[in-house]
């Protein structure tokens, strides 16, 4: 399986680059993973959705989906847009260390 | 390599017509439109003839799905298609709506006008028919107060052919 470097710590990644060993990933990680799809600072209402997703997947075993944190974790859909822009389903679950959301909705 | 997010923002457009204001149809377009804005690509939305059930305030609470010659429609837990006898008995579309309500929850899936916001806020444009509302103020004295408060604006097939130009279009 392929490794990439990211802030200096080896991870695993899928083919497209998403981490799949999510007991890699740390709180210290995330802004590394920001960094490296533009995001360039981590702010409150980004960590509100990083920490979301991850206390749900150690629930729930799988990526919460956009309507998913909107509805559990309350933040509203135009911000999601606005933290994470253009494709807030795959940039949340990136730096979170997660896999993308396998659902539709 | 981490995900070319960024470069993979495309200039792709997406244009969905929605002509059915089943409960079906409506959310198989909001589902297609809802992906499609999670992707980045731009969205429009175009409701026309019974697609504006999806867009009326006083319907899109109580969209239904017909069991009526629909030959898919099997008796629930069985594979046996529901005959239209039984099908068209009186309340036969409340129960399969409720039911199909009921299955769309336990997927997370919205209710029609909470999906319909929800693709909103994403950033989706919806747009009613110019011909269907003329049509529907004549016949039942529809007024532009009348239509859902995210629709943009009421629209000819000519504007239509504008602002989907370069785009892909789907027809529900």
């Amino acid at each position: 399986m392929a490794t990439e470097l990211i802030g200096g710590v080896e991870i695993h990644v899928d083919e497209e680059g998403f981490m799949t060993d999510p007991g890699e990933w740390n709180e210290e990680l995330a802004p590394a993973l920001a960094k490296e799809i533009g995001i360039d600072e981590l702010t409150d209402g980004h960590w509100k959705v990083i920490r979301f997703l991850r206390d749900d997947f150690a629930k729930e075993g799988q990526t919460a989906t956009l309507r998913r944190v909107s509805t559990m974790a309350n933040v509203p859909t135009k911000d999601l847009y606005q933290l994470f822009p253009k494709k807030p389903a795959k940039k949340m679950s990136y730096i979170a260390g997660l896999k993308k959301p396998v659902g539709c909705v | 390599m981490p995900p070319k997010f960024e470069d993979e923002a495309t200039d792709r457009k997406l244009c969905i017509i929605v002509s059915k204001g089943t409960m079906e149809w409506s959310t198989a377009a909001m589902v297609l439109g809802n992906a499609a804005v999670s992707e980045g690509i731009e969205l429009h939305v175009f409701f026309t003839f019974w697609g504006f059930d999806a867009i009326m305030n006083k319907r899109m609470d109580k969209l239904k799905i017909s069991p009526v010659a629909n030959p898919s429609m099997k008796v629930p837990g069985t594979e046996v298609g529901m005959s239209n006898l039984l099908a068209a008995l009186p309340g036969m579309t409340a129960f399969a709506s409720s039911m199909m309500n009921k299955e769309m929850e336990k997927l997370q899936v919205p209710p029609h006008r909470e999906f319909m916001q929800m693709v909103h806020d994403a950033g989706a444009k919806f747009w009613a028919c110019r011909l269907t509302f003329d049509m529907m103020e004549n016949t039942v004295g529809l007024t532009k107060d009348d239509l859902w408060e995210g629709v943009e604006d009421i629209i000819s097939a000519n504007d239509f052919m504008e602002l989907s130009e370069g785009g892909q279009i789907i027809f529900i």
